[in-house]
């Protein structure tokens, strides 16, 4: 069957498209100056910045397979244990809907549904890290503010429902960023965008398993015992309320706690009788590093605030990454990041309480194989550090160690790499340069730019955070600026955005550039 | 906060500048005992031995992990601060301001200006200069 308007794989192999191309394989064809693709949070960033620097609605078009730009994160989010009235790792002043952090999240909840009363926050937003753990919004907080905000910059005027297949560049400057519509919206299989610039906000590539439960499933088709905490897992929990079980966690970040969390608390207040075997891989003993680069750690975690150490968002830490040699980056992105959660009174207490009742329990060694053994049961065998083999059987396996998927399992990461001139970096994820320009991919007078985790390893290492990405989308806009694209996003115009902000006043449209 | 040592000092010059000294000159009408211009030199050297206090708290954050200023700090640190500029005025050792100011005056001086610049750099300052969280603190 011929489907119409649809790409040939004779063009798909060419680097390099024309008009004319996609007039013979009957695509219809949009512009629009700028494309972002995915729809996430990263192209929300970016719009935002886009809208308030004076480009018109009409002139943006955001191609993703969700309306709303928070639904894949949350998403993940509920998956992992974090619902709406869950607290995020993400600090007070990086407002998603407010590109400026102030008011932030903490301010905005004294004044505003108040969980905890007035002065909790405020108290909390002001002695972190010293006297409470730093201030934290809960999830929900920050979809509600997005979809106060939506409206106000026309998130929906610009959305355009779809997944994108792939992106091109043109002959003649620009791109091509071809979108495959839901089906039945469409009287072609795919429909074109040309565009001057592109943005990538794809998300994380894909999810990973680690190889020995990877393997495990392969060979024994078993998807309910061993589950990826980043994938819908109720049945785990529900079972464990069933009947007494042993849970094997493995993992030690931010995820792995959240796991821990919402077991314990199942113990504590819904009748469970969960046993939980932690299984490290690398055991943190006590603070690591040199005085002036010591991370506190103890039994089995690191702890700090946040993903990164807080002045890689825009301190000293942000400045030496920037500096350094590329092949240097990812050792030391490591060292600021790596596999960390914060210290939390509440997760301490938790663990504190399981090690004295005995239904916590750690492990150190590695995992040599994954099997399944007696009576529904999956058997862990680990060689300890000591070089003892041990066999751990457990109910359930949960992989709470949050690995991505490379880009190139990505299938229009994969053909930038192949067609459009992009690169790897050093870490293996796209080769951005200071401003998110994808490296290589310049299509003269249009840019290519990308935010989020695929941009990991570069000058920037807290790439997949709310502020991480605010400031990918204001680096992004001071470069098209510099290319005459858009006025550039300058005091004057930051305050009275603000004040507009402030006012709830929509984002003036059709004023022109 | 998450400064660098150059966004500090830029950061603290700036302040005395535009709060500082604005606020000075205002509090001189209400505030007896403070003059325009004996109140000048107070706040200009308090923001001059504050870049000293500045380069101090920036090894002092070397040793956190976290490389951060969290706002506490930037608060508390008015009372050492306002410790060392009230021995100095009492000391004589500020040309043009000797004797000191009485000592309620310059309590009042001295917090009601660190209070408004500490407000300043919580949340307007980001307004005025999108960039200036992301560039540790630096203006120019």
């Amino acid at each position: 069957m011929v489907v119409r308007g649809d790409l040939s794989p004779e063009l798909l192999t060419r680097p390099w498209w024309t008009d004319s191309d996609l007039a013979d394989e009957g695509i219809p064809v949009i512009d629009s100056p700028v494309v972002s693709v995915g729809g996430g949070m990263g192209a929300f960033a970016l719009v935002s910045y886009l809208r308030m620097s004076g480009m018109p609605s009409s002139y943006i078009r955001v191609i993703g397979p969700e309306p709303i730009p928070y639904s894949t994160y949350r998403y993940l989010c509920n998956n992992s244990q974090i619902f709406d009235d869950t607290t995020i790792r993400s600090d007070s002043s990086s407002v998603m809907d407010n590109v400026w952090g102030w008011p932030g999240y903490a301010v905005r909840e004294a004044f505003g549904d108040r969980p905890k009363g007035f002065f909790a926050p405020l108290w909390s937003v002001l002695t972190e890290p010293f006297v409470e753990d730093y201030w934290t919004p809960r999830a929900g907080q920050v979809f509600r503010s997005i979809d106060r905000e939506m409206p106000r910059i026309g998130w929906h005027r610009m959305y355009v429902p779809g997944l994108v297949r792939t992106v091109r560049r043109r002959i003649g400057g620009g791109y091509f960023v071809i979108n495959t519509p839901p089906a039945g919206t469409s009287a072609t299989r795919r429909v074109a965008y040309r565009c001057g610039y592109v943005h990538i906000g794809v998300g994380y590539p894909g999810l990973r398993f680690l190889p020995d439960l990877q393997q495990y499933r392969q060979q024994y088709g078993d998807h309910q015992r061993v589950v990826n905490a980043y994938e819908p897992h109720e049945h785990v929990y529900t079972e464990l309320m069933r009947r007494p079980g042993v849970v094997v966690v493995r993992g030690s970040g931010i995820v792995g706690s959240r796991i821990l969390e919402r077991l314990i608390v199942d113990r504590d207040t819904r009748g469970a009788r969960t046993v939980i075997w932690h299984l490290f891989r690398n055991y943190v003993g006590g603070p690591q590093g040199p005085s002036r680069f010591r991370r506190p750690g103890a039994e089995g975690f690191a702890y700090q605030g946040f993903n990164f150490s807080r002045a890689a968002w825009g301190g000293t830490i942000k400045e030496q990454l920037a500096a350094m040699d590329p092949s240097a980056r990812p050792a030391f992105i490591r060292q600021i990041g790596g596999t960390n959660t914060p210290w939390r009174k509440e997760w301490q207490d938790q663990l504190r309480r399981g090690r004295t009742e005995g239904f916590y329990r750690s492990f150190v060694g590695q995992v040599t194989s994954v099997v399944p053994g007696p009576d529904g049961t999956v058997i862990t065998n680990i060689t300890s550090t000591d070089g003892t083999a041990l066999q751990i059987p457990a109910n359930f396996i949960i992989d709470a160690t949050g690995l991505e998927a490379t880009v190139d399992e990505h299938r229009v990461l994969r053909e930038l790499i192949e067609h459009s001139g992009a690169r790897t970096n050093p870490h293996g994820r796209m080769d951005i340069n200071d401003h998110f320009e994808l490296v290589g991919t310049r299509s003269e007078p249009g840019r290519m730019y990308a935010s989020g985790s695929i941009t990991l390893g570069g000058p920037y290492a807290p790439v997949d955070s709310f502020l991480g990405l605010q400031y990918a989308a204001l680096q992004i806009c001071d470069d098209l600026a510099s290319a005459g694209a858009v006025r550039r996003f300058g005091r004057r115009t930051s305050v009275k955005s603000w004040w507009a902000w402030a006012r709830n006043k929509p984002v003036p449209d059709g004023v022109g550039l | 906060m998450t400064p660098t040592l150059i966004g500090r000092l830029q950061t603290r010059a700036l302040v005395t500048l535009v709060i500082g000294v604005p606020w000075t000159i205002l509090l001189a009408a209400p505030l007896s005992g403070l003059t325009v211009g004996r109140g000048l030199i107070v706040v200009i050297t308090m923001g001059v031995v504050g870049l000293g206090w500045e380069a101090v708290y920036h090894w002092i954050m070397g040793f956190r992990w976290e490389k951060d200023w969290p706002s506490l700090l930037g608060l508390l640190t008015g009372v050492n601060e306002a410790i060392f500029l009230g021995l100095l005025l009492q000391l004589g050792l500020v040309a043009g301001v000797s004797p000191g100011p009485s000592l309620g005056t310059f309590i009042v001086h001295f917090f009601t200006t660190w209070l408004l610049i500490w407000g300043w750099l919580q949340g307007p300052m980001k307004v005025l200069d999108p960039r200036w969280r992301f560039r540790g603190g630096r203006v120019l």
